[in-house]
């Protein structure tokens, strides 16, 4: 069987922060990537992003993906990386059941690192399965990793940070966005992002949410209604919009799935997403070297997840008996770039979140 | 439905990879996936539902819900949206709930 120090599941920037940390103490490390490029979400992020100069701010999200990826260059030897291949199990002794071009095989890890993101919610409305309605991750995927658009007009669902943003990417690829709606009564995500596309003549609707799509095949239409205080429909309120594409930015979960093979403790944390994986400070879960960070571990920000990356990464390094230079002081000034990454009225329900985790564990 | 314009993004030309769906040839490009060169030609409708055979396109586009399954080159429940296209695959519409791979 293929043996690795350490595996990697998920080469987004949680997995390719904590891979440089390993490599740079001398770890043999092994990154497993269901999809053919590396770099999770960052593939199709163009816009800049937020957050302090540590973390890349003002750099485009497809820019910082090639400097974490450059970053691994110098380690080849001890660096192994296998895309384009699914982790679908885990054992207990930390084998790990890998589908590549449709072939098993099992790798036996001595540390095991999940760092395999989120999945977009759906949202429950009469024909959310038709074909037309989107999430929002994946109509970005489409038109920014394949240049193709999902559709000529679009309904946008969700008025965070995603939905803006990618409200946003659709007009610069020429496409129409007819609305956003939102169901609270104001918008979730900076505000920023929603003078953007306002300006641009698209209208941010609060209080307002899709009752149904409307198609044969395909979305063809969609019918959106206001929303009373308790979040309720009002009937007579409908108005039909004419779109071919309805796009669903609710929000996203953790992953956890496979990580909850090894059996690690879970719990629900509203604020960080759903289930997530009790951590101690070194983002050890509840199983001997089995780790967790980024999305997967508590829904945030590529910012966070590549400092969570690379805290783990070197606690993981430590754990398998490496030497990590000045790692008492490292881990320290990491720990306070998430604590600024976390600060103020944003931060506060992740802090929240992780407060509500570290009384669980 | 291919983007040709974009203020940040370039997408050059690539060369075209024929495939049949359906038995109807058509092109996509290298770098595609399956499902993006079906949408491409204006193909959404990916699946059926496995008892109201209600239609289904693909979701979450990075190989997390299986509702771009197809059948490829007489494999079943191929999730389209992470596979790469290959020249002269022959990608068919799933009917039911498809095999298990192998012998
Ligand atoms: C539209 C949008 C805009 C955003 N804007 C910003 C921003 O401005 N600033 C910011 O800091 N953050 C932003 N984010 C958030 C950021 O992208 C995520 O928080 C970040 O990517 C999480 O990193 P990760 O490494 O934990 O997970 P991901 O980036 O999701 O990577 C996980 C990887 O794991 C792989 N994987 C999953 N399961 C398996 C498996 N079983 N086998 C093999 N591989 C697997 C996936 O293919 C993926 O590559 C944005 C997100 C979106 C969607
Ligand atoms: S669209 Fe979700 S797996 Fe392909």
């Amino acid at each position: 069987m293929v043996t690795s120090e350490c595996v990697i599941v998920g080469g987004g920037p949680a997995g390719l922060s904590a891979a440089k940390e390993l490599l740079e103490a001398g770890a043999r490390v092994t990154i497993i990537d269901r999809n053919e490029r590396l770099g999770g979400q960052l593939i199709k992020q163009t816009h800049m992003f937020f957050g302090s100069e540590k973390q890349y701010a003002s750099h485009r999200g497809i820019d910082i993906l090639e400097y974490l990826v450059n970053d691994l260059a110098p380690y080849g030897d001890r660096l192994e990386i296998r895309t384009g291949t699914t982790v679908a199990a885990i054992y207990q002794d930390k084998v790990l059941g890998c589908l590549k071009d449709e072939k098993y095989f099992k790798i036996k890890a001595e540390s095991v690192i999940i760092a395999t993101g989120a999945s977009e919610k759906a949202l429950p409305f009469e024909n959310n399965d038709l074909p037309g309605v989107y999430a929002a991750g994946a109509v970005q995927t489409l038109m920014n990793e394949y240049g193709i658009k999902p559709g000529q007009k679009v309904l946008m669902v969700g008025s965070g940070n995603i939905g803006l943003i990618v409200g946003y990417q659709l007009l610069q690829a020429g496409i129409e966005v007819k609305a956003l709606v939102e169901a609270a009564d104001r918008i979730g995500g900076y505000l920023v992002h929603a003078s953007k596309i306002r300006r641009l003549g698209v209208p941010v609707l609060p209080k307002t949410s899709i009752k149904r799509a409307i198609g044969e095949d395909a979305v063809e239409a969609a019918e959106i209604w206001s929303l009373d205080e308790n979040w309720q429909g009002i009937p007579g309120t409908e108005k039909k919009l004419d779109v071919d594409t309805i796009c669903i930015a609710v929000g996203l979960s953790p992953l956890t799935e496979l990580l909850q093979q090894t059996g690690v403790r879970v719990e629900y944390v509203r604020e960080l997403g759903g289930n997530v994986p009790l951590l101690d400070e070194g983002y050890r879960t509840t199983v001997d070297k089995v780790y967790a960070c980024g999305d997967v571990a508590n829904i945030e920000e590529a910012s966070s997840a590549m400092v969570e990356g690379r805290i783990t990464g070197i606690h993981a390094a430590r754990d398998l008996g490496h030497e990590v230079e000045n790692a008492g002081f490292r881990i320290k000034a990491l720990q306070h770039e998430l604590y600024d990454l976390r600060g103020g009225p944003p931060g506060e329900k992740v802090r929240q979140g992780i407060k509500k985790r570290e009384v669980l564990a | 439905m291919r983007i040709r314009k974009h203020p940040i993004l370039s997408f050059p030309e690539k060369d075209s990879v024929p495939f049949y769906y359906n038995g109807k040839k058509l092109y996509g490009i290298e770098g595609d996936t399956i499902a993006s060169a079906l949408h491409a030609n204006g193909v959404k409708k990916l699946s059926e539902s496995i008892n109201l055979k209600r239609p289904r396109g693909f979701y979450c586009a990075i190989g997390n819900c299986a509702s771009c399954d197809m059948e490829v080159d007489g494999k079943t429940n191929v999730r389209t949206c992470i596979t790469p296209l290959k020249a002269g695959m022959e990608v068919k519409t799933q009917r039911g709930k498809g095999r298990l791979h192998g012998n």
